[in-house]
């Protein structure tokens, strides 16, 4: 080795090495070669080459959401750094820890309007949680560490690393991750004790409680999941879910009531409607778990867990606002808890019980089976029964009706295996998220639940898939719809189907085989389980084409606008409920 | 969508933070992306060795509004402390305007007498035209730009406010 400093793409590996990075997903291009060049010849970090950036965004986010570690994105300037933003936006309202490193145009160019350049901080300063210019090799390497700590730390988000050419050209020095607490960053993790026997002593006092827990318990870790299923059981109380928090809590545990919200279960709304106190942990209150904001559980006090503090009394004033991580917090309370002398009996939650088991009766994910056409709800139940056994199961998904029916229908009993674009809404995010599970778990079965418009959107990562032997099964609901889109239309259009009707769809058998995968299809409910079984069994890509019934609406709803004990159950209840105009114009 | 929101009120908030490139852009752009009101915005380095710099805002809103818009400026990198002052205890607010006036005879005269009255410099004067300097509180700005309009004001140049705790207490 000779003695002369490391230039910028050496410090940049080198950090990211020591930050524990072993893959990377990226897009080569000129301002990033000198990266690529290091990249070459070293051992350490693999690189995955995704066919689009936003592809790369997305297999880092499942990368990082299935892994807890940081998921790494390696793109170049201009165009790679803006299609790189659509990911960006997505992790930060998911709260997933993603690093991006942008390359960018020399120093001495910026702002000349350059060949691939962008603003590239400018663009992604409301995206990101955090974004840097490093205009100094020796800046790189605490710039790096730096980045991979507000990722990961407080309420987790991509951070941007904009890196110009020649400083990652020019020579610096290198420096090791230092323990040094961040100068005007430290976010809390243990709440306020004060705080925490207050609630204590809420909870003593509950008779119609609800456990309302999100995404922050997944994000804190498997032990706050460990934590929150113990909590729940100790104290009997019933709990429900959001979205982003599926897994978070055995699906099979009586206790749960299923998920909440726009297409969450009936006993969960309502009860999220009638309780007395409700615990809100690492969920942020969003407006699909909300419904119309005034009539939101109007009777109940609240108490709010979370990391993020904007997150307390954001869309609902909450009674008590615990900031801190949900794991340090449930441990406290679970302490509280156990020390209390008189706690909530049984006897005295049974009426409540009582209540939520007749709101239970209602079936409210119920569909109606066809013999001659595949329900898609039919499909999901299946895919579940059938992927049962596995050791490792995990679903990705992309943005629509078959997204509701794989929360409504497919378990989760474990966190950090349910993967889905909650706040963004991304369509086209599943199968590189399916992919980044796949690179971080090479021998789970990973399966991405689609529907034929979404998956259209990244469907050029079949190459990727390719290329890597990722054996990652996509499993489109093909309604020839874009279903959600044409579910509001007939609820609030008058069915006027404008734009949603997907024409020209591909052939995705033969779509599939010319990306070197397997292509499958069913018609007929009959063929299903068959399709599925074949599917699993094979050890390659597979893309598994479900012909669908083209007519079906996700239910239960609330429609936009209604108060959770509002909902629509099915087909049959739309006739008799008219839509709100103050809830028209809400998406 | 409440049926009765609780009143706006105005607010001066100051925000500590690390003076790096970009800093003042994630502050503007906090406010614009979320649609705060800004009502007025200083910024100057107030530390060099830390290289620390000092954001004050007036921006108003209800009172939940106003904790978001803390908690949101707290949460950026590069923010070292957020406080506001209007909740916080008694504080001092200042703010400098420079006017200019045009004219001649009696309201030339005039308006040099009212602004000895608020002791306003003068800071640069012509055969035509007075600059008057005027420090106080936005309300005193206010009142003297108010008597200047109808003696030939032609031009205004405000600060905004810039605000720090009374007694011992700092940030």
């Amino acid at each position: 080795m000779s003695t002369e400093k490391p230039i910028g793409a050496q410090i940049l590996l080198q950090a990211l090495k020591d930050q524990g990075v072993d893959v990377i997903f990226g897009y080569p291009g000129g301002a990033v070669l000198p990266i690529y060049d290091e990249l070459y010849k070293q051992n350490h970090i693999r690189h995955i080459l995704v066919r689009h950036e936003q592809g790369a965004t997305h297999a880092a986010e499942g990368y990082a959401r299935s892994t807890g570690k940081v998921g790494v994105v390696l793109v170049t300037s201009g165009p790679g750094a803006t299609n790189a933003v659509t990911g960006l936006t997505d992790a930060l309202m998911d709260s997933v820890p993603i690093v991006c490193i942008c390359g960018q145009v020399p120093t001495h160019l910026i702002g000349n309007d350059a060949f691939q350049e962008a603003d590239t901080t400018g663009i992604t300063r409301p995206c990101t949680k955090h974004n840097y210019l490093v205009k100094d090799a020796n800046d790189l390497a605490r710039t790096v560490h730096e980045a991979f700590h507000v990722a990961r730390s407080g309420r987790p988000g991509p951070v941007v690393i904009d890196l110009p050419k020649d400083v990652a050209m020019g020579q610096g020095t290198y420096v090791p991750p230092a323990a040094a607490p961040h100068k005007s960053y430290n976010p809390r993790r243990k709440g306020d004790p004060a705080l925490i026997r207050q609630a204590v002593k809420m909870l003593s006092t509950a008779r119609r409680p609800i456990i309302y827990a999100g995404g922050g318990v997944i994000n804190s870790g498997p032990k706050a999941s460990k934590l929150l299923t113990e909590f729940v059981r100790m104290t009997g109380f019933p709990c429900t879910l959001t979205l982003m928090g599926l897994g978070a809590f055995p699906a099979t545990d009586k206790q749960f009531l299923g998920m909440v919200g726009m297409h969450g279960s009936y006993e969960a709304n309502n009860a999220m409607h009638d309780c007395d106190l409700m615990i809100a942990i690492g969920s942020r209150f969003d407006d699909r778990v909300t419904g119309r904001l005034n009539v939101f559980s109007p009777n109940s006090r609240k108490i709010h867990i979370d990391i993020d503090p904007s997150s307390i009394n954001k869309n609902v004033p909450v009674d008590l606002g615990i900031v801190g991580d949900a794991s340090e917090i449930l441990t406290s309370i679970i302490r509280g808890y156990k020390a209390l002398n008189k706690k909530p009996s049984t006897r005295n939650l049974a009426p409540w019980w009582k209540s939520i088991d007749k709101w239970r009766e209602k079936k409210s994910l119920s569909f109606k089976t066809s013999k001659s056409i595949i329900k898609p709800q039919y499909a999901i139940q299946r895919l579940f029964e059938l992927t049962r056994n596995h050791k490792e199961v995990f679903v990705t998904t992309e943005v629509g009706q078959h997204q509701m029916w794989a929360a409504q229908h497919f378990g989760f009993d474990k966190p950090q295996h349910w993967l889905t674009s909650g706040g963004l809404g991304t369509m086209g995010y599943g199968l590189p998220a399916a992919m980044g599970v796949q690179v971080a778990h090479p021998n789970a079965l990973v399966i991405d639940i689609a529907g034929e418009a979404s998956i259209l959107m990244n469907i050029q990562e079949m190459a990727t898939v390719a290329q890597y032997r990722l054996p990652v099964k996509v499993f489109i609901l093909n309604n020839q719809y874009m279903g959600m889109v044409r579910q509001w239309q007939e609820l609030m259009h008058g069915g006027r189907y404008a734009e949603s009707y997907m024409e020209s769809l591909p052939d995705f058998a033969k779509l599939a085989e010319s990306f070197g995968a397997v292509g499958l299809r069913a018609t007929q409910p009959e063929e299903l389980d068959d399709v599925i079984m074949e599917m699993l069994a094979v050890d390659k890509a597979v893309i598994a084409d479900i012909a669908v019934d083209p007519k079906e609406n996700v239910f239960p709803m609330i429609p936009s606008g209604a108060a959770h004990n509002d909902m629509l159950l099915g087909p049959d209840d739309e006739a008799d409920k008219s839509f709100a105009e103050e809830g028209m114009v809400l998406v | 969508m409440t049926p009765q929101s609780p009143p706006e009120r105005k607010h001066t908030i100051s925000v500590l933070v690390d003076n790096e490139a970009g800093v003042l852009a994630r502050v503007v752009g906090l406010f614009a992306g979320r649609g705060y009101n800004i009502e007025s915005l200083t910024v100057a380095v107030v530390d060099t060795k830390k290289s620390l710099s000092r954001i004050t805002i007036v921006t108003s809103g209800t009172p939940m509004i106003i904790e978001q818009i803390k908690a949101q400026l707290d949460r950026l990198v590069p923010v070292y402390k957020v406080s506001d002052l209007t909740t916080e205890g008694p504080h001092v607010e200042r703010e400098l305007a420079l006017v200019k006036v045009c004219g001649k005879g009696e309201k030339r005269v005039e308006s040099l007498r009212i602004a000895n009255i608020f002791r306003a410099h003068v800071v640069d004067s012509a055969h035509n035209s007075f600059i008057f300097e005027i420090v106080g509180s936005p309300e005193k700005l206010d009142a003297f730009i108010d008597l200047m309009e109808p003696l030939g004001l032609v031009e205004i140049s405000r600060t905004g406010v810039v605000a720090i705790a009374r007694g011992t207490k700092t940030i």
